[in-house]
């Protein structure tokens, strides 16, 4: 079957089996492997990316499910040489050792702060949750997302101001 | 890597083509909807369908609502739209409660209250809470629908009434006065499946309990209705005492197995502690409504 789904604002399309999961339509076709395939059964995270701005893990979700939805991935991040705030405080605060579950905690992280600009650490906690991580541990990625609400709050303030 | 074996792929624009797709396609069709259940199935060849009849477009099956006095679920709405819900945290706070322990913040972007109660999963926990709350179910198929209650819905493991060619579409809620719920649950860790979990609503109505709801999780080989706790309940002015009883029928008529959760006695503790917990919080929430009415 062919399936066209829009990934980081690029239509792409393919002619694929219907069994191919979401994860490899966009690490094989378009050559995105920023987006990792970690554990294969939902529970690592490696594999988040946005599914019409709300985070989804595409290792349990099929290509053919996504025909006609807008994907992004964590290249869609840096625009123009600039880091996204969430990558950023990740990179201030060495919130990423292996840097395996990265990719998928910094989706996760976009996705929090997009729906809530300044989320409590609690809430931070409750939003990773679904993403494992073996080797920073997670105080780190908590104070660089945390790091990247308040970076975002003061450039707001700047904006206007 | 873990691949499903191939299968043909359709996606359905309306409920009557899913029943029409299912009787053409026949044993071998399957729906699925958030998929968080069957895709890793059918990644371990657990499931096998030859063909996958995919709703997620089915937008008509996508609400909470209150009509009728009844609260209204679609199919296909998301855990996260249950947690969301100021009506149902109102109506029935269990769910909320509940959907803060159900898996993770992702995975409850795409699984359905529909899929999760078609899983009929025993340590699954909106079984557990549809139960408590008296909840029926309705199921459409070619003939047209028909509503049943969740003890019939719940047939056997990973069984429901849900027949071939037929298709859930809604969750109804009776809505009475005087209603308390609560749920809880204890887990190894953030968002695996319940080591046990215990689901309890308390109608109260001059200071006695009208009705109650008890149906735990993960302690059976099916969602465990406690219908004679509930019958003890009946008729009785709310007590820690009455509760503390009831929970000695739940580690009673419960039946967990041994695993890496643990050990059968604990789990049986576990569900008898968490019962009296979940009654004593959900007659609170009732006396308080009744108190305040």
């Amino acid at each position: 079957m062919n399936v066209t789904i829009t990934i980081n604002g690029e239509p792409v399309s393919r002619d694929i089996e219907p069994r191919l999961l979401l994860v490899h339509f966009i690490r094989d076709t378009p050559g995105l492997t920023g987006t990792h395939w970690g554990c294969d059964t939902s529970n690592c995270g490696a594999c988040v990316v946005l599914l019409d701005g709300s985070p989804v893990k595409s290792c349990t979700m099929l290509a053919a499910m996504a025909e006609g939805h807008e994907i992004r991935t964590v290249e869609s991040l840096e625009v123009d040489d600039v880091l996204d705030p969430v990558q950023q405080g990740f990179h201030e605060l060495h919130a990423l050792q292996c840097g395996f579950c990265t990719p998928g905690m910094l989706m996760t992280a976009r996705a929090l702060l997009d729906e809530n600009p300044n989320p409590t650490d609690h809430e931070i906690r409750t939003a990773i949750s679904g993403g494992i991580c073996r080797c920073t541990g997670y105080k780190n990625i908590v104070a660089a997302i945390r790091w990247a609400a308040d970076h975002e709050a003061t450039a707001r303030q700047g904006v206007a101001g | 890597m873990q691949t499903p074996a191939a299968f043909d792929y359709e996606r359905a624009t309306s409920v009557d083509g899913v029943i029409a797709s299912l009787q053409r396609l026949g044993p071998g069709a399957r729906v699925i909807a958030g998929g968080h259940s069957l895709l890793p199935m059918m990644k371990l060849r657990l499931a096998t369908p030859q063909h996958l009849i995919d709703i997620n477009d089915l937008d008509e099956l996508a609400y909470i609502r209150e009509e009728a006095d009844e609260i209204r679920i679609g199919a296909l709405t998301r855990h996260v739209d249950l947690l969301k819900s100021d009506l149902l945290a109102r109506r029935f706070p269990i769910f909320r409660e509940a959907e803060t322990v159900i898996a993770d913040p992702v995975v409850r972007n795409r699984g359905t209250i529909g899929g999760s109660l078609c899983q009929a999963d025993a340590a699954e926990d909106l079984s557990a809470v549809c139960s408590a709350v008296k909840a029926s179910v309705v199921i459409r198929g070619a003939a047209g629908d028909r509503t049943v209650s969740m003890e019939e819905f719940h047939v056997g493991p990973y069984t429901t009434a849900v027949g071939e060619a037929e298709l859930l579409t809604e969750v109804r809620i009776p809505v009475r006065s005087g209603c308390g719920t609560a749920h809880e649950k204890v887990e190894r860790r953030a968002g695996d499946w319940a080591i046990a979990a215990a689901s309890a609503a308390v109608w109260v109505d001059g200071g006695l309990i009208q009705d109650a709801g008890i149906a735990l999780s993960a302690v059976g080989l099916t969602t465990i209705h406690l219908s004679r706790a509930e019958e003890l309940l009946r008729g009785k002015a709310p007590s820690e005492e009455l509760y503390a009883q009831a929970g000695e029928i739940a580690s009673a008529d419960c039946a967990p197995t041994a695993d890496g959760r643990g050990p059968v006695d604990y789990k049986r503790h576990l569900a008898g502690v968490l019962t009296a917990r979940a009654l004593a919080r959900a007659g609170a929430r009732a006396q308080n409504k009744e108190a305040s009415a």
